[in-house]
């Protein structure tokens, strides 16, 4: 790689780095010694304190896509991203921890698609596990590519050094302390990725005049850019029409597209985030984890969204170069300029500028550790689901059942080994290959829209039969795939971004073709799964126990003190919540 | 239990954030608010933010000492 890195460190910014490996490394190995069975390494034994899993539950979470891409969206639509939080995650965490953690816990699963298989059959149970595993090795490969390119630009640093370091070190950890390790050290990232930028947020406030500053210069950026004023701050102003926005969505996709299907479809069925809840040491605690989880989630928008709309604020006005933000560079290496002559600005770059740009040495060196910590927790997360449902879904019920407790520890091991080695490749590919990651991200995205529709069913129409979830699945994915061909988002060129079917329909952004795709591919899900299940034999009521919400016995709480019920931690949240969205209506 | 046979993961929490605290504390006296351009304003954030981190990470090892001092919590 070329070019001249843009940025520096200093001995105490590499000091902070190094001890931060240190302690993630030393947490791995202190945990070595007590992985003695399967569970322990899968499951983390189901021993951890719900405070610990609430926190692993959104920091498995943070990967790359979060830190960066959520700072990027704020620099292009503001505090509308928050939307990502306040309709999208929350209402889906809290949906998870009072309706479904009963079923996944209590039904004593092992993994998500393990669930599919108790409740329907084995060949949903397979569908989910073989497309959730290739999707996680190829996430955490996109996590890696994304890391290595970065600190590559920023820091000068070798692609390949960064991600075979940063590989070996989650290699490390997550195979001598299985999950346990891995939720350790989430937890310590959390909390290292508060640390690190808050203190930009702050500096970054500062820096543009406070938030009356703030508002006042993102202004005059939504004026220049044809949007009415305050959209850049108002997340709710706006949002009867698709172009009085800066997403270009209309309430309604948002709130059905975002807000329902694909927020429930990734928190309440992903088994990337639903294992660290079933890591908890009881059911209370299991249903306690995205509940707990849900209070530092809403305050995230202020930690990874602000600091982008901090960077367009300071990039407007500042003159051709010399903004924050830089300019996207065509390939002679000159400025690309959009239609209306402005310079189009590479967004991805707006929380590692602000970093760069607001530190000093030292915390500099705090701020690219707890963005190193957001890559690598989400490659651990990644891989710590991969090796669970390689082992149980794939390996143990197709490959070989029946060994010992002792295989199935060592495989797991093993499919650690074998996972991280599959990212990497993923990772070179990416990096050769853009439409290739693009394209399979495409068909994540098909395979994944329609899942909460059979796990909603599943869970809550006993009637629903295995044939009618499988083949709902795969209508679903097809009737997802169909739409996109045939829709295309404005300004956008038939192929990867759709159209590919002819076109028959133009949204105002890619983000609304994205929200309607995932409502058409619910709604054929949902349909499907049902008129099959009514022409196909259910499972007699007596195997559905504990599997199907009107079939198994309430939680109870009553003996918990109030503020640790699951139902009053949900108003709570509820609440605050409500309140989030009036102050930035 | 909280992974009492494990370990309690507010000991590495507590020691890593107490560490980098002191590192950061201690550059920001020896280095002063030098800042790496001009966009920040002036602040000795590595002291300051320093001294916040060293707070929390006594915070944590404190809370630590007294969960193993008390009986194990309810399950």
């Amino acid at each position: 790689m070329e070019g001249n890195p843009i940025t520096q460190l200093a001995a105490i910014d590499y000091a902070i780095m190094a001890v931060y490996f240190a302690a993630v490394l030393g947490v791995g190995f202190a945990l070595k010694r007590v992985m003695r069975t399967s569970t322990d390494f899968f499951l983390s034994g189901k021993s951890l304190p719900a405070w610990v899993t609430g926190l692993a539950f959104i920091s498995a979470n943070l990967g790359a896509q979060e830190v960066i891409g959520m700072g990027a969206s704020g620099a292009k639509y503001g505090i509308a991203t928050s939307h990502f939080y306040w309709i999208g995650a929350i209402p889906a965490m809290l949906f998870v921890g009072l309706f479904m953690m009963p079923f996944y816990y209590g039904s004593r699963v092992r993994s998500v698609p393990e669930y599919l298989k108790l409740r329907f059959d084995e060949k949903t149970r397979t569908l989910n596990a073989v497309t959730f595993a290739a999707m996680t090795v190829f996430s955490s490969g996109i996590s890696m590519y994304a890391m290595g390119k970065l600190f590559n630009l920023l820091l000068g640093w070798s692609f390949n050094v960064s991600v075979l370091v940063s590989a070996a070190i989650v290699l490390a950890y997550v195979s001598f302390g299985g999950l346990t390790s891995a939720i350790y050290n989430e937890v310590l990232q959390f909390f290292l990725i508060v640390f690190g930028f808050a203190p930009l947020v702050y500096l970054g406030l500062r820096s543009v005049g406070g938030w009356d500053g703030l508002t006042a210069k993102l202004n005059a950026a939504s004026v220049a850019n044809g949007l009415p004023e305050g959209a850049y701050t108002h997340a709710w102003q706006g949002m009867t029409h698709a172009s009085t926005n800066p997403i270009g969505v209309e309430w309604f996709g948002l709130v059905m597209g975002l807000g329902f299907v694909l927020s429930f479809g990734y928190w309440c069925t992903d088994f990337l985030v639903v294992q660290r809840a079933m890591a908890a040491d009881s059911m209370t605690a299991a249903r306690r984890t995205p509940l707990i989880a849900a209070f530092p989630k809403m305050i995230f928008p202020f930690l990874v969204i602000l600091p982008g709309m901090i960077a367009l604020a300071l990039t407007i006005g500042a003159g051709p170069g010399a903004g924050l933000i830089p300019a996207k560079l065509a390939a002679d290496g000159t400025p690309l300029i959009d239609a209306a002559g402005r310079a189009v600005l590479d967004y991805d770059l707006a929380t590692p500028m602000m970093l760069v740009k607001l530190f000093p040495s030292g915390m500099l060196g705090l701020g690219l550790t707890a963005l190193l910590a957001s890559f690598m927790s989400g490659m651990a997360g990644n891989v710590t689901a991969f090796n669970t449902v390689w082992t149980y879904d794939i390996y143990q019920s197709h490959i070989k059942p029946g060994a010992s407790d002792q295989h199935y520890l060592w495989m797991g091991r093993a499919a650690t080994v074998g996972g991280i080695i599959l990212s990497i490749a993923a990772a070179y590919v990416a990096g050769s290959f853009n439409n290739i990651m693009d394209l399979l991200q495409l068909v994540f995205a098909f395979v994944n829209a329609p899942l909460f529709a059979t796990f909603a069913l599943g869970m809550f129409w006993k009637r629903s039969t295995g044939h009618g979830a499988f083949w709902g699945l795969v209508a679903g994915t097809l009737g997802a795939m169909l739409h996109h061909g045939l829709t295309l988002a404005v300004g956008a060129v038939p192929g990867v971004k759709g159209g590919y079917f002819g076109l028959v329909h133009t949204y105002p952004s890619e983000l609304a073709q994205t929200f309607w795709t995932a409502i058409v591919a619910w709604t054929t899900c949902f349909v499907v799964t049902i008129v099959v299940s009514l022409v196909t034999r259910p499972r007699p009521e007596s195997e559905l126990e504990g599997l199907v919400y009107s079939l198994t016995p309430k939680p109870k709480d009553q003996e918990l003190p109030w503020i640790k019920r699951p139902a009053s931690l949900a108003l709570i949240v509820i609440v605050l919540i409500v309140g989030l969205n009036l102050v930035f209506l | 239990m909280s992974s009492a046979e494990g370990m309690d993961i507010r000991v590495p929490i507590g020691g890593l954030f107490t560490l980098l605290g002191v590192m950061l504390a201690g550059y920001g006296l020896v280095a002063g608010s030098r800042t790496t351009s001009d966009v920040a304003p002036v602040t000795n954030v590595n002291l300051w933010w320093g001294i916040v981190m060293v707070v929390f990470g006594l915070l944590m090892l404190a809370l630590s000492r007294r969960a193993m001092g008390a009986p194990p919590p309810e399950r």
